[in-house]
C-alpha cells in the first residue's frame, strides 16, 4: 500500500495532523513516500522539521521511531546492542556440562539482542515513520553506519546474519547544516529546505496554534516577526517562538500589541540581550530607559 | 517515460538541464538524475512548480546552490512563452512570432490600475504579477534604439514609462488612508516594489532565453555560490548575504575542530570515569576514559586595512576571526589606511554584528590623514605606539592587498614587528598572480612574513582551521 495516493492527499492528511505544510514541501514529502527514500530536511532551527516528521506519522497512522543524534552516538546507540548482563546470568545459570559451542549459540540469540533504533524500525510489521534527528551532530563514522540502512534498507548482525526490512520505514533526515553531510548520504536521500514560512502560512499557524487569538494581534504579530528576521540578529524568532509569544499574549489577556505590550513580552521571542535591544530599537524607534 | 516522453522532447529539456546544472558545479550523479525522472514520473506535469520542486528535491543537496538551480530551470522551463498570452505548454521554437500589442495612454492608465491594484492585495498572486510583468514588458518595454541583434527589452524603460516611484506612492497613500502606520505601509509597499521589478527582471531574462536558446543563457547566468564569490568582485546584495554566511560558518568551523581535537584522543586516563564505567561490564576496563587535553591558545592581533578597495574583505575576516573569539587566549584588533586606529572596543562579547560592521566602516575616517593606503607609516606608528602588544606568545596577522601606492614600505619596521611576535601571516584578497604587478608590494612582504592568498569565505574558512 503506498504511503500517500498524492501531493494533494498528502496534504489534506498533514492538514488534519495539524500541519499546514507548503506545496514544495507536500510535492517532496509525498516523493519520499513514493520513491521509497529517505527524506534530508535541512533549515534553521525552529522551522518544524521534527514536527514534520511526526506529522507524517500521524498523518499515515504509523508508528514513530526516533534516533536522537548527539555527538558520540554509536553503533551500540544506533542499531543494537547484546545484552551484556543477561549473557553473563545465563552463562551462570547453565549447567557446567555444556560445551562452548552449545553456549555460544544460546546467548546469541534474539532474546539477548537489545535493538536499538535503526534495527527495531526495519523489523517492524507496521508503518514506520524513521526519524533521525539532528544527524549533523554525530561522528562521520555513523554516516558510514547509515549508508547500508538507508539505501538497503539492511542490518548485518556478525552473529545472526542480515535483517532486511519487511516493509521500508519512512525515513526522515533532520539537519541544521552545522556540518556538511557526506555526499554518499545525500546522493541516497531527497532533499528539501525549509525555511521560515511566508505570512499567510504563518498567520495560519499561529491561528491553528492560538485559537483564542484576536484575529488583528495574530496579523501584527505576524508582521513583526516578520520585520525582526529581516533585521541581522543573533537569533531570528522560529516559529514556534512566534506561537509561543501569541501564547504569551493571549496569558496576559493583552488587547494590543503596542510598545508597551512589546517590551513586556519579547522575551518570548529573542533571547540574546543585543537582539533585544536592537528589535526594541527598530520596532518602538528608541530603547526603552 | 518511455517512447512518449522522448517522442514530446521532455527527455531531451530533461538532459540538457541535468548537463547544465553539472556545467555548474553542481555534483549530480547518475543515480540522481534517475531519481529526478522517476520523480517526474511521479506528479503532475501540468504544474511548473511542482514539476521544479520534484527537480530540487532529487537534484540539489545544498542550499547555497538553490539560485543556480532557479536560474538553470528558468531557462529551460520558462514560466511562459512570448507574451504569456498563449494558453498550454509549448516550447518557444513551437510558436510563432507573437504580434506586437498595442501602447497608449489609455492602455498605460489601465495597466497602472492593475499593477497597483495586485500590489495591494494582503497576499501577492505570483501567477498574476508574473503575468502583470509580462504584459508591461511587452507593451511598454521595447527600446527601439538597441541596436540590431541585441536584446531588445528594457527593464529601464518597462519601469520609467510605468512610473513605478509615483505607483508606490500611490499605494503609501492608499494604505495610510486605510489607518496603517507610515512606516509600516512604507516598507510594505517596497517590498511590493522590489518584487515587481525582480518580476520584471526575470521577465526579461525569459524573453532573451527565448532568443537566444536557454543553452548560451545558462553558461551567462551561472554564479558562483556564496563560499565562492571573491571578496572583491562581491555585489552588495551579495554582501549582505555574505554577511549572514560569516557565523554560521565560523559556528561550523568551531565544531569542526573541537570535534578533530576530541577525536585525537585525550590526555591522561581518567581514572574515576574508567573504574565509573566498568561497572557495566562486570568490573572489566572494556573503555577506557580520558581527560581531556589542554587547548593551546595564542593571543591574536589583527591589523586590517579598510581602505575602499579592501575594506569588506578586511571586515570579513576581522568579524570571523572574532567569531572564533574562544579559541584564542586574547585579540585586539586595529584598522588602518595611512594611520592606525585601535577596534578592539568595538568588538566586546555581546555585540551585535550589524552595529560591528557600521562601528568598523566608521572607524575608518579615524584611520585616514591623506586618505591613501601608506604601509610605511602605519607600520613605524604600529610599533612606535603598540609595539608593545607584540610577544612571544602573538601571533600577528595583517590583512591587506599589499597595494603601496608607490609610497615608501617600511619592510625593515615589518621585519622588526614580525621578528616580535611568534608568528606573522599575512592575508592578500588578491589572486597570487597579480601580487608584485603595478603598486603591489607583495612580493616585497611575502620575503619577510607568510602570505596567503584569501579571496572568498572559504579560503578563509580554511586559512583560519590551519591557523589553530
Amino acid at each position: 500500500m503506498p504511503w500517500f495516493t498524492s501531493p494533494t492527499h498528502l496534504a489534506e492528511e498533514l492538514g488534519s495532523a495539524g500541519y499546514l505544510a507548503d506545496a514544495a514541501t507536500t510535492t517532496t514529502a509525498y516523493l519520499a513516500g513514493a520513491l521509497e527514500k529517505p527524506l534530508l530536511l535541512e533549515g534553521p532551527a525552529g522551522v518544524g522539521k521534527t514536527e514534520l516528521a511526526k506529522a507524517v506519522a500521524r498523518a499515515a497512522g504509523a508508528d514513530l521511531i526516533r534516533l536522537q543524534c548527539y555527538e558520540g552516538v554509536d553503533e551500540a546507540r544506533a542499531l543494537y546492542e547484546w545484552n551484556y548482563k543477561k549473557q553473563l546470568l545465563a552463562i551462570q545459570a547453565s549447567d557446567r556440562t555444556q560445551t562452548w559451542e552449545e553456549t555460544h549459540d544460546e546467548i546469541f540469540t534474539e532474546e539477548f539482542l537489545l535493538p536499538r533504533p535503526l534495527l527495531d524500525a526495519i523489523r517492524r510489521d507496521r508503518r514506520t515513520v524513521l526519524l533521525i534527528d539532528e544527524v549533523d551532530k554525530t561522528d562521520v563514522e555513523v554516516e558510514g553506519l547509515l549508508l547500508e540502512v538507508l539505501s538497503e534498507f539492511q542490518v548485518t548482525i556478525p552473529e545472526l546474519g542480515t535483517v532486511t526490512a519487511t516493509r521500508r520505514p519512512y525515513v526522515v533526515l533532520t539537519s541544521n547544516a552545522s556540518r556538511e553531510l557526506s555526499e554518499a548520504v545525500k546522493r541516497r536521500c531527497l532533499y528539501l529546505y525549509l525555511d521560515y514560512p511566508d505570512a499567510r502560512r504563518e498567520l495560519e499557524i499561529v491561528r491553528s496554534h492560538v485559537p483564542g487569538l484576536d484575529e488583528r494581534i495574530a496579523a501584527r504579530i505576524v508582521r513583526t516577526v516578520g520585520r525582526l528576521r529581516e533585521l541581522s540578529l543573533k537569533k531570528a524568532p522560529s516559529i514556534t517562538e512566534t506561537v509561543d509569544w501569541a501564547r504569551t499574549l493571549v496569558a496576559l489577556e493583552l488587547r494590543t500589541l503596542d510598545e508597551a505590550a512589546i517590551i513586556a513580552t519579547l522575551g518570548a521571542v529573542l533571547k540574546h540581550r543585543s537582539d533585544q535591544e536592537r528589535a526594541l530599537e527598530v520596532l518602538t524607534g528608541g530603547a526603552p530607559g | 517515460m518511455s517512447r512518449d516522453a522522448a517522442g514530446s522532447g521532455v527527455l531531451a529539456r530533461h538532459l540538457e538541464l541535468v548537463r547544465a546544472l553539472r556545467a555548474a558545479g553542481l555534483p549530480v550523479s547518475l543515480s540522481e538524475d534517475l531519481d529526478a525522472v522517476t520523480a517526474l514520473g511521479r506528479v503532475a506535469w501540468g504544474d511548473r512548480a511542482t514539476v521544479r520542486d520534484a527537480y530540487a528535491a532529487t537534484l540539489v543537496k545544498k542550499h547555497s546552490q538553490r539560485p543556480t538551480f532557479d536560474a538553470l530551470f528558468d531557462a529551460y522551463f520558462p514560466a511562459m512563452v512570448g507574451d504569456g498570452t498563449g494558453t498550454g505548454v509549448a516550447f518557444a521554437a513551437d510558436r510563432p512570432q507573437e504580434k506586437p500589442v498595442g501602447d497608449n495612454l489609455d492602455v498605460l492608465e489601465t495597466m497602472r490600475r492593475r499593477i497597483r491594484r495586485a500590489l495591494r492585495e494582503s497576499d501577492l498572486d505570483d501567477q498574476l504579477l508574473r503575468q502583470l510583468a509580462a504584459e508591461s514588458v511587452g507593451r511598454f518595454g521595447t527600446d527601439p534604439g538597441r541596436a540590431n541583434g541585441a536584446s531588445p527589452w528594457s527593464a529601464y524603460e518597462t519601469l520609467q514609462r510605468l512610473d513605478v516611484q509615483q505607483l508606490v506612492d500611490q499605494l503609501v497613500a492608499g494604505l495610510v488612508g486605510d489607518g496603517v502606520e507610515r512606516e509600516e505601509a512604507d516598507a510594505f509597499a517596497q517590498r511590493r516594489l522590489s518584487e515587481f521589478v525582480s518580476a520584471v527582471h526575470a521577465d526579461i531574462d525569459r524573453r532573451t532565453t527565448e532568443r537566444e536558446g536557454p543553452d548560451r543563457r545558462a553558461a551567462e547566468q551561472v554564479r558562483p555560490t556564496i563560499e565562492k564569490l571573491a571578496f572583491t568582485q562581491a555585489r552588495y546584495a551579495d554582501l549582505a548575504s555574505m554577511r549572514r554566511e560569516v557565523y554560521p560558518l565560523a559556528r561550523r568551523l568551531a565544531t569542526r575542530m573541537a570535534k578533530e581535537r576530541r577525536s585525537l584522543g585525550g590526555g591522561p586516563v581518567d581514572f574515576r570515569r574508567t573504574i565509573r564505567a566498568s561497572m557495566a561490564t562486570g568490573g572489566v576496563p572494556l573503555t577506557t576514559h580520558h581527560r581531556p587535553k589542554r587547548p593551546h591558545r595564542t593571543d591574536l592581533v589583527v591589523l586590517c586595512d579598510v581602505s575602499g578597495s579592501v575594506a569588506h574583505f578586511a571586515r570579513f575576516t576581522l568579524m570571523f576571526v572574532y567569531a572564533l573569539r574562544e579559541a584564542f587566549r586574547g585579540m585586539r584588533a586595529y584598522t588602518f589606511v595611512d594611520d592606525i586606529q585601535e577596534v578592539t572596543e568595538l568588538l566586546r562579547p555581546e555585540a551585535d554584528p550589524a552595529e560591528v560592521i557600521a562601528g568598523l566602516a566608521g572607524s575608518t575616517r579615524e584611520a585616514v590623514l591623506a586618505g591613501r593606503t601608506h604601509y610605511g607609516r602605519v607600520f613605524e606608528r604600529f610599533a612606535a605606539e603598540h609595539g608593545q602588544v607584540l610577544g612571544p606568545r602573538t601571533t600577528l596577522l595583517i590583512l591587506g592587498d599589499a597595494r603601496s601606492n608607490y609610497s615608501t614600505l617600511g619592510d625593515a619596521t615589518l621585519r622588526e614587528l614580525a621578528a616580535a611576535a611568534k608568528r606573522t601571516i599575512w592575508l592578500n584578497p588578491e589572486p597570487r598572480r597579480t601580487w608584485g604587478v603595478g603598486d603591489s608590494a607583495a612580493t616585497v612582504y611575502a620575503d619577510i612574513v607568510e602570505m596567503a592568498e584569501c579571496r572568498d569565505l572559504e579560503q578563509l574558512a580554511a586559512f583560519v582551521h590551519d591557523l589553530l
